[in-house]
């Protein structure tokens, strides 16, 4: 075997030697760029690209902000794309999602004494609060109908909390109620929970919100009827309204007339207009 | 003899100028967020300087009832902003590019003669080199800024399950007022970086797009009087 190599190896120098001047004459010597050309040819280059690429962008951001509105249904009025980053961003979010994450609380004398009310959608003018029932929609089809003495038995949980308006004003308010998780227990409604999400409506129907039931379950979701130690009054939903701090202010309906569970997202008033449909904080 | 000088990486300028549309579009948008409840003025004892915006300015912009819009937008552009500005800070410290850049302990006193050199009160030019004093300490500060505008908006996005965050910057509203105040500061940036930049002149301004600077070299004198060693060194 060794004596062969010696052979083998002279060839095959004589083999690199000849590719080698092969392809040495394929890379004639090129006359080397002045400066000037280089930059020249350097400017070309990059600001080429530069406008390329940068009406490339403004193509995009054109194609964004001319992007046609998603279909109305569950949500509504966003730009399609817009709508697909905000379903994306609650994914996202879910994921940092936790029950032990609380909502900072506040000294009772913080509490602001008027409470800014925004809107009366769904909750304007007097109600008959003796005549009123929360109407609770089981899976089974099954009805109940509560009234609020009833659901003032239930022990009390009191918070103050900086509630959030999705406007961007926040204000540290005094809610006191019971509290979401704790109602869910004693009507033995345990079995609704598994469902994916709460969908609450006001009386007339007029306002409407669906919360995801983690945030529903969370501890300081409460349903509400007092504000500074008050019963509510009705500008701020008596006799029952919802104050769940880990979500905006409009999810927070006011004046609960019916509440139900649903695997699917049910109506919510604002995700049809544009806004996300998660609203979390 | 003119001579290329080689000045700004590649990626620097690119996440350089890719912010200058993502942050004009944050700004928009979040214009489009803060209309809906414009409630910041700048006041000292007791008397109200500034109200932000005036209604021609939000006329003129079509800001008005686009609060649900201003706000996909802005939860959009955000990761845009967040990787651009995490492609850049990474950049900096990998390359090593951030010697040039985080002002040392001369920066401060330097910055001051940089200062008075370009309102033409002072003759001398403080010492160059890729960035002068002032441009270190302004250029680490949007860096700087940019993360504030990060973490406050995080704390103003998630303030429940970003507590912490929400603490740091003193609680949601501060945040607020703070991720706001960030945004009057990019402003005040930008009409400076670009009087600077009109200043500075065309080799300047070319060198954030093509990376390179221009410069003409003396030819070395026939007869040279330096020792040897200098030589070397120049070389």
């Amino acid at each position: 075997m060794k004596s062969r190599c010696p052979l083998f190896k002279f060839k095959a120098m004589k083999l690199t030697k000849k590719l080698s001047k092969v392809f040495s004459r394929n890379k004639a010597p090129k006359r080397e760029l002045t400066v000037e050309q280089k930059i020249s040819r350097r400017n070309f280059i990059s600001f080429g690209s530069f406008l390329v690429l940068g009406g490339a962008a403004y193509g995009g951001w054109r194609w964004l902000y001319t992007s046609p509105n998603e279909v109305p249904g569950i949500t509504g009025e966003a730009h399609k794309p817009l709508r697909a980053v905000l379903n994306a961003n609650e994914k996202v979010v879910r994921q940092l999602y936790s029950n032990k994450n609380l909502v900072k609380t506040y000294p009772k004398e913080m509490a602001a004494k008027v409470v800014r009310h925004n809107s009366d959608i769904g909750s304007e003018g007097l109600i008959d609060i003796d005549a009123w029932k929360l109407s609770v929609k089981k899976h089974t089809g099954e009805m109940l109908n509560i009234g609020i003495d009833e659901i003032k038995k239930l022990p009390k949980t009191e918070i103050i909390y900086d509630f959030k308006c999705v406007e961007g004003w926040d204000q540290i308010s005094h809610w006191g109620g019971v509290k979401f998780s704790d109602f869910i227990a004693h009507f033995k409604l345990d079995a609704e929970t598994r469902f994916e999400y709460v969908g609450m409506e006001t009386p007339d129907k007029e306002y409407y919100v669906g919360v995801d039931m983690p945030s529903a379950m969370h501890p300081q979701t409460l349903l509400a009827y007092e504000v500074n130690e008050k019963p509510l009054p009705p500008k701020h939903g008596a006799p029952l309204r919802l104050i769940i701090p880990v979500k905006y202010g409009i999810k927070n309906l006011k004046r609960i007339g019916s509440i139900s569970f649903s695997s699917n997202r049910p109506p919510d008033y604002w995700a049809e207009q544009g806004y996300d449909y998660y609203a979390g904080l | 003899m003119k001579v290329i000088k080689e000045k700004h990486p590649l990626l620097m300028r690119w996440t350089h100028w890719v912010n200058f549309p993502i942050l004009s579009i944050m700004i928009w948008s979040g214009l489009l967020i803060y209309w809906a409840n414009d409630t910041y003025t700048f006041t000292i004892f007791s008397v109200t300087f500034i109200r932000f915006f005036p209604q021609g300015f939000y006329d003129a912009l079509h800001i008005p009832r686009r609060l649900a819009e201003g706000m996909a937008f802005h939860f959009l552009f955000m990761w845009f902003f967040a990787l651009n500005g995490f492609l850049y800070v990474s950049y900096t410290i990998i390359s090593g590019q951030w010697r040039e850049l985080v002002p040392n302990r001369h920066s401060f006193k330097e910055a001051w003669r940089v200062v008075l050199h370009d309102l033409h009160i002072r003759k001398m030019a403080p010492p160059q080199n890729k960035y002068n004093a002032a441009q270190r300490i302004a250029y680490t500060a949007i860096i700087v800024m940019g993360f504030g505008s990060l973490i406050t908006g995080l704390a103003i996005y998630k303030p429940v399950q970003f507590n912490y965050l929400a603490w740091i910057c003193g609680g949601y509203h501060l945040a607020r007022i703070w991720h706001f105040v960030l945004t009057i500061g990019y402003v005040l940036f930008f009409l400076v970086h670009v009087v600077q930049v009109v200043l500075a002149g065309w080799n300047n301004f070319r060198s954030v797009i093509s990376g390179f600077e221009v410069i003409d070299e003396k030819p070395l004198p026939a007869i040279q009087i330096q020792s040897d060693e200098t030589n070397e060194k120049t070389e």
